[in-house]
């Protein structure tokens, strides 16, 4: 296989968090756009390198755990440069790469899946594993931001301002950028869930409606959804809804890993 | 091509003297036309600001001399005695001006080290200048560069991005919490200087709406209409703390004006909407434990002169990478200014040496009668071929090689040497 994209993708992504990094403790103009640059040709040959893999498997992207968790880490990589370019603030980048990172080389290291691929394909399922992926995409990228969010908001009721304090985004900005992840992550949750209902529905043969993955992901969904109100209008706006989004994402982390693992009869790696 | 700066700042004058030699447009534009009719100067700019009046020309003469004309003439054109004045000014010429404007550019010489403002009036006073035909190339130069480097030091050190008064840190900090202030509010308790200072920090940066409360509601009017605010009145508390997201409180008081109990019951009131409370009175004029509310954010005097004294520091480290970067462009002007120079007599150099051509071929030339015109006309051919052959290479030279013009520290010297009359170029 070649490595041409994925060697480009680990570069461009590297660089940029360094960039990232740079641009935070600096705050020079010309290196943040450099560094949201290359998270864009990073984002553009892990694309390449996501396709080249499922041509040359002749599988999807997201059949095994490789593909899953570079899928995740490209939507996570998609979903914050959105967020990025919306809300003009790149402060942020730097706490985000490193997940991004993560989940790319991570998947590098997982095994290789020698298990048939699932017995059914086609568009409905196809949208149904990419806007699940890309909803717990959403949901770690509102989960980063509620960390520092907390951090930033712990350091200014402590009046520790440093250098740090200054180039972070304000208070309410990380609030709405929050938000606004969680919003896209609601919506391709619901929209995903619909889609594998209607999947399953067709399938009901060979699958159980049954399973403690939709008990899970119906769980995530109240849960955020009650997240994006409380945070919005009322007297738990600001740290206590922060917290609650860390709470969130922590039954998102387990819906993947023990959910997935031991529970489900048909989620494996999404 | 000399330069020449005579001036006074907030180090050299105090503000009695500054404000009588301080500058209207009108005066710039005067004063320029006059130092420029008089033959003072070739080239003038003004720069005129609260804490500085610096006149910047090029001169016809030597810099040295053309100083004592410019001091005569502040002294008459402000009616100010010279022996007054005298104390005051300050004269630099050539590299030591350049150095100096590109310093002052950078926020370098400001009263308030990295201050914003300073780079934006030495744009206004190079445009108004440039406008009314007072600069010509050395000017024009200079101040583009000088533009330049200030730029520079703005973008590329920390020497202009922290507060550095408390007033300018708490309304930075409720930045820092509620972002851009156009759409938020603000109540400020108490209306003396400090209050004032506020104010106008959160007028600077779009404040929405604005509410004053003070005991004496004459003084709360005053300051309301001076900066397009509304009174509220004195003890109304569940009012005003409604709904603004900064409070502001500087009066004077024995007791807490703002008691933890109130603010709570605000809290509940604003759905836990988020607070920023600034408490510049002492003693102090919110009750400490205030801080411990949900989404409420207190600082008080010492929270905030110690982030002023931080930011200062934090500051004064970046000095040395602003002077860097002055140092870099004022090398860049001295050498454009020297290619400028050194061309000029290359070009001097080649006229002189043709006059000696001819002078000479003209004297050795007349007792040889055998030769005819065309060998006459061939001879001083060659001569010229050979004058230009030993110039093309330096000239070439001059014009390209960036660390020759800098080596080259003293173009009159050479003009000296070279052009014994002293043929300016």
């Amino acid at each position: 296989m070649n490595h041409l994209f994925p060697i480009l993708t680990a570069l461009a992504y590297i660089l940029s968090f360094g960039l990232y990094v740079r641009f935070l403790s600096t705050g020079k103009k010309l290196t943040g756009r450099l560094a949201t640059l290359l998270l864009g040709l990073g984002l553009v040959a892990h694309y390449f390198a996501l396709l080249e893999r499922s041509r040359g498997l002749h599988t999807v992207p997201y059949h095994d755990l490789y593909g899953s968790m570079s899928l995740f880490g490209w939507l996570l990589a998609l979903t914050y440069l959105g967020l990025e370019l919306y809300h003009r603030q790149r402060s942020v980048g730097a706490f985000v790469l490193p997940f991004i990172l993560v989940f790319f080389l991570a998947a590098h290291l997982a095994p290789a899946d020698r298990l048939s691929p699932p017995a059914a394909h086609g568009a409905t399922f196809a949208f149904h594993v990419t806007l699940s992926i890309l909803a717990y995409a959403a949901f770690a990228l509102s989960f980063v931001l509620s960390l520092i969010f907390l951090g930033e908001e712990r350091l200014l009721r402590n009046h520790k301002v440093g250098d740090m304090v200054w180039r972070l985004p304000p208070l309410e900005l990380l609030e709405r950028m929050s938000q606004s992840s969680v919003l896209v992550g609601l919506v391709s949750i619901a929209i995903g869930t619909v889609l594998g209902f209607v999947w399953v529905d067709r399938l009901s043969s060979q699958y159980s409606f049954y399973d403690p993955k939709y008990v899970i992901t119906l769980l995530v969904l109240a849960l955020y959804a009650l997240y994006f109100r409380l945070a919005r209008t009322t007297a738990w706006r600001g740290g206590r809804a922060s917290k609650l989004c860390i709470f969130n994402f922590v039954i998102v982390v387990l819906s993947f890993t023990v959910v997935n693992l031991y529970l489900s009869h048909s989620h494996r790696y999404f | 091509m000399e330069i020449v700066l005579v001036g006074l700042n907030h180090r050299t004058a105090p503000v009695e003297v500054r404000e009588r030699v301080s500058f209207t447009a009108e005066q710039s534009r005067r004063a320029a036309e006059e130092l420029r009719a008089r033959g003072i100067l070739e080239e003038t700019l003004v720069l005129s600001t609260c804490n500085r009046s610096e006149v910047y020309g090029v001169p016809p003469e030597s810099s040295h001399e053309s100083a004592g004309g410019l001091s005569s003439f502040l002294s008459e054109f402000h009616s100010v005695r010279p022996d007054i004045l005298g104390v005051s000014l300050y004269h630099h010429y050539d590299q030591a001006a350049v150095r100096h404007l590109f310093r002052v550019a950078a926020g370098l010489d400001s009263m308030l080290l990295g201050e914003a403002e300073i780079l934006g009036q030495v744009r206004e006073a190079y445009r108004f200048a440039h406008e009314h035909g007072a600069t010509g190339p050395v000017l024009n130069r200079l101040f583009q560069g000088a533009l330049e480097a200030g730029k520079r030091v703005r973008t590329e050190t920390d020497l202009g991005t922290r507060p550095m008064s408390v007033a300018s840190a708490g309304v930075k900090l409720a930045e820092r919490i509620f972002g851009k202030l156009s759409e938020r509010k603000a109540l400020v308790i108490g209306a003396g200087t400090i209050s004032e200072q506020v104010v106008s920090n959160l007028r600077d940066r779009g404040i929405a709406q604005l509410h004053v409360m003070n005991r004496s509601r004459d003084r709360a009017e005053e300051l309301a209409k001076q900066f397009g605010g509304e009174v509220v009145g004195w003890g109304e508390w569940e009012t005003a703390l409604k709904s603004p997201d900064v409070v502001v409180s500087s009066v004077s008081a024995e007791e807490a004006v703002l008691r933890r109990e109130m603010v709570e019951r605000t809290m509940v009131v604003r759905g836990n909407r988020a607070l920023f409370l600034m408490d510049l009175g002492v003693p102090r004029n919110i009750d400490p434990s205030v801080a411990e509310l949900y989404n409420v954010y207190v600082y008080n005097t010492d929270d905030l002169s110690e982030i002023v004294q931080q930011n200062r520091n934090a500051r004064e480290s970046e000095i040395p990478l602003a002077q860097g970067i002055v140092e870099e462009h004022v090398a860049k002007f001295l050498s454009w200014q020297a290619s400028v120079e050194l061309v000029g007599l290359v070009d001097a150099l080649r006229t002189k040496m043709k006059e000696e051509r001819a002078a000479f071929i003209r004297s050795r030339m007349e007792p040889m009668k055998h030769l005819t015109e065309t060998d006459r006309a061939q001879v001083e051919k060659l001569m010229d071929e050979m004058l230009e052959k030993l110039l093309l290479e330096p000239a070439q030279r001059l014009r390209g090689e960036k660390e020759l013009r800098r080596k080259i520290q003293n173009v009159e010297a050479l003009r000296d040497l070279f052009l014994s009359n002293r043929e300016k170029p």
